[in-house]
């Protein structure tokens, strides 16, 4: 195995990683925004935060399936075993929260007796029994798990600029697809 | 020195050092830097100015108190339930199965719009009443409406200020009549309210009231035609009580709505006025003239109550941005607000009732208030 390996992942993962990284970053800006608005603006947002999400939902679904099918390439030979158990850690904590996001905030708009409202007219059935304790500790969740989902995204960029940057290992190239040789 | 861009040999790049090393931490500092504060300031940390629904519901709180478990606004209440009956009539105008002719269950809250649940019935000249009907689509709409011709105020902003105007003097437990002065001053667009509180006076039933959306919205009819609208409820139940000098004691509503249900259902007609062009639906301190068109939508028929700690309506969130298809938002700025403060009035009051850590602690009973 070369220093800096040259396998990449597939166009699959690579058009999805880039375009749910886009999706996901542009939630968390607008979850915090909404509930931070009091003027049209949260109105908006919002009816662009619940088909958002569930859009991603229903993209992480179709991601695990290619990951599982296609293996990411391996991580350089040399990278420190703490440094290849973190990647491993925090690439499957992000799945996690890109399913578990979506589905609490679902399950929490259910909990709460609320139609679950896409568009004008486009309904999702409810997840979970109307419960106003469920839905206290969901909505909750819902905002603790977005804060987690940031934190670990900041560690995750920052780590692949340092490996884009620092290392230049061939990390950061093999999920951009673009070569600097 | 190689160029650290340049790979060795090996195919492994050269090692970074000194300033070209720092310079790229530096960068990856940066952007992350720059991500925290963006997400920050979109999030309202950095701009402690801004108005959040928080700080209407801390507001509320502080003039009130914190009842834990309870509304943040028109706390004392009652749920009642029925249905709605729609004539038809207004299928012209909005494609909403609620307004096909039938059914439509209905769980519904009456309130005295107070912060304070142990507020005395006459505390305030008006009353209100919320309703969510459960369409067969599976869709919702909830609407809160108040027995008042007008609002006090246009816009969310002007509304924290007269409350923050409004807060109890701690030295004499009432509000700073200078300040609320000052305020109404500086507000004419009250002048309708202020006109109209005046002669204003506590009813002594919920039954013989009127409840208008104040709001603005739109119907949106089958061919995606709109029509700015705003509704009313106009009561059957049009004997003296309503008009009778206000009783004596702090809780004579529920006992009335009690008697009276026990001796039938009570009923209202869903008006429903179409605005003509140029009227405006941004300002709910201004009434429509009176000549617009109403449409006779249908009867809301009420046919039982239960206490509001118990009762049907108590995990409802009655945000008036709940709407079906056939019915939208108009440009009311102050109806995102009232979506995003309910939304914050409901997590507190759904924390409590679940203790969450960190919430208000459930108050010792009723008679014991302070
Ligand atoms: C990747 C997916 C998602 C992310 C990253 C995300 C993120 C967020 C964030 C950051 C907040 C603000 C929390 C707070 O500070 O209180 C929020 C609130 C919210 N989210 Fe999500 N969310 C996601 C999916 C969903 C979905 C699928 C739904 C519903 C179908 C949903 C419904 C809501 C609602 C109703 C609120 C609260 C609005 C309010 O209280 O006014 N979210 N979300
Ligand atoms: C919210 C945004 C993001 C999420 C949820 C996310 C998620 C993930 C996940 C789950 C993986 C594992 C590979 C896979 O199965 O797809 C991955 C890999 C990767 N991501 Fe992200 N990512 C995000 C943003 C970014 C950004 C902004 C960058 C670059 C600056 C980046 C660079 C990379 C790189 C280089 C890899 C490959 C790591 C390896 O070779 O194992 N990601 N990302
Ligand atoms: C920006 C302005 C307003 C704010 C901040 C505000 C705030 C609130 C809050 C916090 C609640 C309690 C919600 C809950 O916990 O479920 C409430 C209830 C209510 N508000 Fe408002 N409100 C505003 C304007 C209005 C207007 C214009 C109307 C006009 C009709 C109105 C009618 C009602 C009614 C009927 C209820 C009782 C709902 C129920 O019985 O559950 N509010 N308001």
């Amino acid at each position: 195995m070369n220093y800096s390996s040259s396998a990449q992942f597939t166009l699959a993962a690579r058009v999805l990683h880039w375009l749910m990284a886009a999706m996901i970053l542009t939630m968390l800006f607008i979850g915090v925004g909404m509930v931070a608005s009091v003027s049209e603006r949260h109105d908006w947002l919002i009816r662009i935060h619940k088909p958002l999400g569930i859009a991603i939902l229903i993209l992480a679904v179709v991601r695990l399936a290619v990951r599982l099918r296609h293996p990411p390439p391996p991580l350089p030979v040399d990278l420190p075993p703490l440094q290849k158990v973190a990647a491993l850690a925090s690439h499957w904590l992000l799945y996690a929260l890109m399913f578990a996001m979506p589905l609490i905030g679902w399950a929490m708009l259910s909990a709460g007796g609320y139609p679950v409202m896409l568009s004008e007219s486009l309904r999702l059935p409810p997840i979970f029994p109307v419960s106003p304790v469920a839905f206290a500790v969901l909505r909750h969740a819902h905002a603790w798990l977005a804060v987690l989902l940031f934190l670990t995204f900041l560690a995750h960029m920052s780590a692949a600029l340092y490996h884009g940057l620092i290392r230049r290992d061939g990390v950061l190239s093999s999920m951009t697809g673009i070569r600097l040789r | 020195m190689n160029d650290p861009l340049v790979p060795t040999p090996s195919g492994k790049p050269a090692r970074l050092t000194g300033p070209a090393l720092i310079g790229r931490f530096a960068v990856i500092g940066a952007v992350v830097a720059v991500t925290v504060v963006a997400f920050c300031y979109v999030g309202g940390w950095l701009a402690p100015q801004r108005l959040t629904p928080a700080r209407l519901i801390n507001q509320l709180q502080a003039n009130a108190g914190v009842f834990p478990g309870y509304r943040r606004n028109h706390a004392k209440g009652v749920c009642v339930t029925g249905y709605f009956l729609s004539s038809g009539q207004a299928q012209t105008y909005s494609d909403a199965q609620v307004f096909a002719p039938g059914r439509t269950p209905v769980v519904g809250r009456f309130a005295v719009p107070a912060g304070d649940p142990y507020a005395s019935d006459s505390s305030v000249p008006f009353r209100s009443m919320a309703l969510r009907f459960a369409l067969a689509n599976g869709q919702q709409w909830r609407t809160g409406m108040n027995s008042m011709p007008v609002f006090p105020v246009t816009t969310p902003q002007a509304f924290y200020d007269l409350l923050k105007a409004q807060q109890p003097d701690p030295a004499t437990g009432k509000p700073d009549g200078a300040k609320v002065g000052a305020f109404f001053a500086s507000h004419p667009e009250a002048a309708a309210f202020l006109g109209w509180v005046k002669t204003a006076k506590p009813s002594a039933s919920f039954a013989t009231e009127g409840y208008l959306s104040l709001n603005a919205f739109v119907f949106v009819d089958a061919n995606g035609v709109r029509h700015p609208v705003r509704w009313r409820m106009q009561p059957e139940s049009t004997d003296a009580a309503g008009d009778a000098a206000t009783p004596s004691g702090t809780d004579y509503l529920d006992a009335d709505l009690t008697r009276r249900l026990a001796q039938g259902p009570l009923r209202w007609h869903l008006l429903v006025t179409l605005a003509n062009p140029g009227d405006p639906t941004n300002d709910a301190t201004k009434a429509w003239p009176s000549d617009r068109r109403d449409i006779d939508a249908g009867t809301l028929v009420l046919e039982s109550t239960q206490p509001q700690e118990s009762g049907p309506c108590r995990d409802i969130n009655y945000d008036p941005l709940v709407l079906p298809a056939g019915i939208e938002a108009s440009d009311d700025p102050l109806l995102p607000a009232r979506s995003a403060a309910y939304a914050t009035s409901y997590l507190r009051r759904t924390s409590e009732e679940a203790h969450l850590p960190g919430t208000a602690a459930a108050l010792p009973k009723p008679e014991t208030k302070l």
